[in-house]
């Protein structure tokens, strides 16, 4: 990888995020004889395993059972592309899809702002292991609790914040009842959750930023803000694409959030495109349905991941 | 390359030759071994499970194994059993799932045990045993309580709104103007400043005593929140029951009288639909912020159990043709196909739904066992511990109930009319969007 040379000049730093991989241990090794694929695939061999029993055998069975009927109990009918053209008429498809992407754009915009704060108070600021640590409190707790501990909190007869906004004299919010609120209330608790943890990946790409870049950058006399947008910005690039793959990626199958506190309502507010294929498949029975909506999702999400990397490349790196 | 593509297409042979296979092992035939027993209703263990003792000492050599589930679980869990082979040998059904599971052949037959164990269906409640009787005419439970809908009142709000349990008990309603119903509930009604709903300068946006609790929209079905209304007016949710087809929410008898109920909220009588979220009807109820909720006998209990309340019980209220009307639901018992042991199971059910177990069921007064001898039991071990259940066994002395409506596509019709019904109650929509709602269900059936 081309960080080498870069790494090169600050010896003392550890290699984190972007230059882990073998590119800079391979020259130092010497070259072995090509019978090390036989030693190689023993040691891929159990991941091997666990990737075709867990992942692909079910990813490829449910392409197949999208193109089918199937009530789970029974055996499935081959009725090609008919569930696709049943989505692409269904408004409550769209309506999922639109929903989703509100949710996706609240979620990771407020998250990444957040977290990239964060990052920056835990580098330059807040030095101590302990409240760097307690920052990834809530990501310990898991989904579930964390949904209903704010399904309490925010409730609209007895929760302790509409105790708060009421006692300001403001009138009480129906935050997981009202359809303007539950997409903005169920993004907020998933922030709330997510950001420490998102604010440590970011923070590891801030530590393999060089700090020469800084002190040049310094001695020409910028301004942090300056600093911040031609420095820090550019070189934390790779780390914050990586970054944002993996949390839209997550953000658009949030699933237990809202199934322990909207259950896709109120009407239709909610229902997320992972709601409605939990509801389709569970609830409804139409597993081929379901099937046909989760490829579709698949599809989206692949998409949306290589565009990311593709216009934020984020497999190059600015510091050459 | 080459070689991944070769590993995908094996994956993919794997995977779609993979087909749910259930159970192979053979039968036993000789009634003995454990059998699993499923109920959702966690009120109704301890009875249950004093039958599973006694039936376990009346036949040694079976056991049962209770299992109870909270209903939201209890549905997937089954469905999940089903597939993988292990579901419950017996379980509790319920009037809106077996259709779906009998259509998967998923529950065994009871007609040939009925025949040849001489069991009397006229002993049950009248209309009981028949909801069990598939589309296909195969008798796929037996009956194991029964439950009606009435009115809970909070007796210390009627008492100084001055409303008598006299007038309480025959309250009447129309969906023009509500009649005497609406009048108690817009009297019991009370805002922030001791205003009540029907005096001059009732502050509507600020309430502190709703006169009617509200649960949620009902979805496609009301049980407790509006079709002991929408039946008074002769409206009936399928062309036929059971198994229709052809479902009514396009009848302006209907629309008009969720126009009439979401109207309630509008005028500040009815908390709004937002407000339930994650809200439990009778634990508000407890909490003093409803006057009257509409709710089901099984949860007689319950109301009486929050301390400082006295709740009260009243009969739904007359129709227009001076009428009342009350669903009429039915629990029953039924047997997995796929069980490996059908001989001792179908003895449970029939212990289940034999006198022994529900008088014991009736002894424990939590719900109206289905033997009508049994239910009488029942009213009369509620009458022990103060409470008067009039209110729900007249719609069965005077025949004012109606069927749970059985149908094909529950779920999916549930799936349509949720969300249609919820953007009427919280003022989205209006109730003529409902037809809309009746199109697609519909649509569903052809």
């Amino acid at each position: 990888m081309t960080t080498t040379t870069a790494r090169g000049a600050v010896p003392a730093r550890k290699a984190t995020g972007t230059g882990t991989g073998t590119g800079n241990a391979a020259p130092r090794r010497r070259r072995r004889p090509r019978s090390d694929l036989k030693v190689a695939l023993f040691f891929i061999a159990p991941a091997l395993l666990g990737f075709v029993a867990f992942y692909l055998v079910p990813s490829i069975r449910g392409v197949y059972l999208s193109f089918t009927e199937y009530s789970v109990l029974g055996d499935p009918t081959w009725i090609g592309t008919k569930n696709y053209t049943a989505i692409f008429a269904d408004d409550l498809f769209w309506n999922a899809m639109a929903v989703t992407v509100q949710y996706v754009a609240l979620n990771i915009g407020f998250q990444t702002v957040i977290a990239l704060g964060l990052a920056l108070l835990m580098h330059n600021v807040a030095k101590s292991t302990f409240i760097r640590g307690a920052l990834l409190l809530p990501f310990l707790v898991a989904n579930v609790i964390v949904a209903l501990l704010w399904f309490w909190m925010l409730d609209y007869q007895l929760g302790i914040v509409n105790e708060i906004i009421n006692w300001m004299g403001l009138p009480r919010i129906a935050f997981f009842g009202s359809e303007q609120w539950a997409i903005p209330t169920i993004a907020g608790v998933n922030v709330w959750r997510h950001m420490g943890y998102t604010a440590l990946l970011i923070f590891a790409g801030l530590q393999s930023i060089p700090n020469h870049v800084y002190e040049v950058a310094s001695l020409d006399g910028a301004s942090p803000t300056r600093t911040f947008w031609s420095i820090t910005m550019p070189l934390l690039r790779p780390v914050l694409v990586l970054v944002l793959v993996v949390t839209v990626i997550g953000s658009f199958q949030v699933f237990d959030t809202v199934a322990v506190t909207t259950g896709g309502g109120p009407i239709n507010a909610s229902r997320v495109i992972q709601m409605y294929i939990y509801q389709k498949a569970f609830g409804e029975s139409d597993f081929g349905y379901a099937s046909a909506l989760s490829v579709i999702l698949f599809v989206i999400l692949a998409l949306v991941a290589f565009v990311q990397m593709k216009f934020l490349k984020g497999n190059e790196s600015d510091l050459d | 390359m080459k070689k991944t593509l070769g590993a995908v297409a094996a994956a993919a042979a794997i995977a779609i030759s993979l087909s749910a296979c259930g159970g192979s092992a053979p039968a036993s035939t000789e009634a003995k071994g454990e059998i699993n027993y499923w109920l959702w209703d966690a009120n109704q263990l301890p009875a249950y499970q004093q039958c599973a003792n006694d039936f376990t000492k009346a036949n040694p050599d079976i056991k049962v194994k209770i299992t109870q589930r909270g209903w939201d679980d209890y549905w997937t869990t089954l469905t999940n059993g089903f597939v993988a082979g292990t579901a419950p040998d017996v379980f509790t059904n319920h009037l809106s799932k077996y259709p779906e599971y009998a259509a998967k052949k998923q529950l065994l037959s009871l007609d040939e045990a009925v025949a040849k164990d001489g069991i009397k269906l006229e002993s049950y409640t009248k209309g009981l045993p028949e909801l069990w009787v598939g589309s296909d005419g195969k008798r796929y439970g037996l009956p194991k309580d029964w439950d009606t809908v009435g009115l809970f009142y909070n007796k210390a709000m009627t008492d100084s709104a001055g409303l008598t349990a006299e007038q309480m008990a025959n309250l009447d309603w129309n969906p023009q103007d509500g009649g005497s119903y609406e009048k108690a509930i817009a009297h019991l009604t009370v805002d922030k400043n001791g205003v009540r709903g029907d005096e001059a300068g009732f502050d509507k946006n600020n309430v502190a005593v709703y006169g009617l609790g509200l649960a949620g929209s009902g979805s496609g079905q009301g049980q407790t929140e509006w079709s002991f209304l929408s039946a008074t007016t002769g409206w009936s949710a399928t062309d036929k029951n059971p198994w229709g087809t052809k479902f009514n929410y396009d009848d302006p008898k209907f629309q008009e009288t969720i126009a009439w109920w979401a109207g309630l909220t509008e005028k500040g009588y009815m908390p709004k639909l937002e407000t339930t979220v994650g809200a439990s009807l009778a634990d508000n109820f407890g909490a003093g912020k409803a006057a009257i909720n509409t709710t089901g006998d099984w949860l007689i209990g319950q109301y009486k159990s929050y301390k400082g309340v006295k709740t009260a019980f009243a009969p739904t209220p007359k129709g227009p043709e001076g009428k009342r009307a009350s669903m009429f639901n039915g629990l029953a018992d039924s047997v997995w196909a796929g069980t490996k042991n059908p001989a001792a199971s179908v003895k449970w059910v029939e212990y289940l739904a034999s006198t022994a177990c529900q008088d014991v069921v009736a002894s424990k007064a939590v719900v109206f066992p289905a033997l009508t001898s049994s239910s009488e039991k029942a009213a009369e071990a509620f009458k022990a511990k103060g409470t008067d259940v009039s209110a729900f066994t007249t719609h069965v002395k005077e025949g004012t109930t109606f069927l749970f409506p059985i149908a094909d596509k529950a779920a999916k019709v549930d799936g349509i009319m949720k969300p249609a019904m919820d953007a009427v109650l919280s003022g989205k929509k209006p109730a003529s969007s409902l037809t809309e709602a009746n199109d697609q269900v519909n649509a569903l059936f052809k």
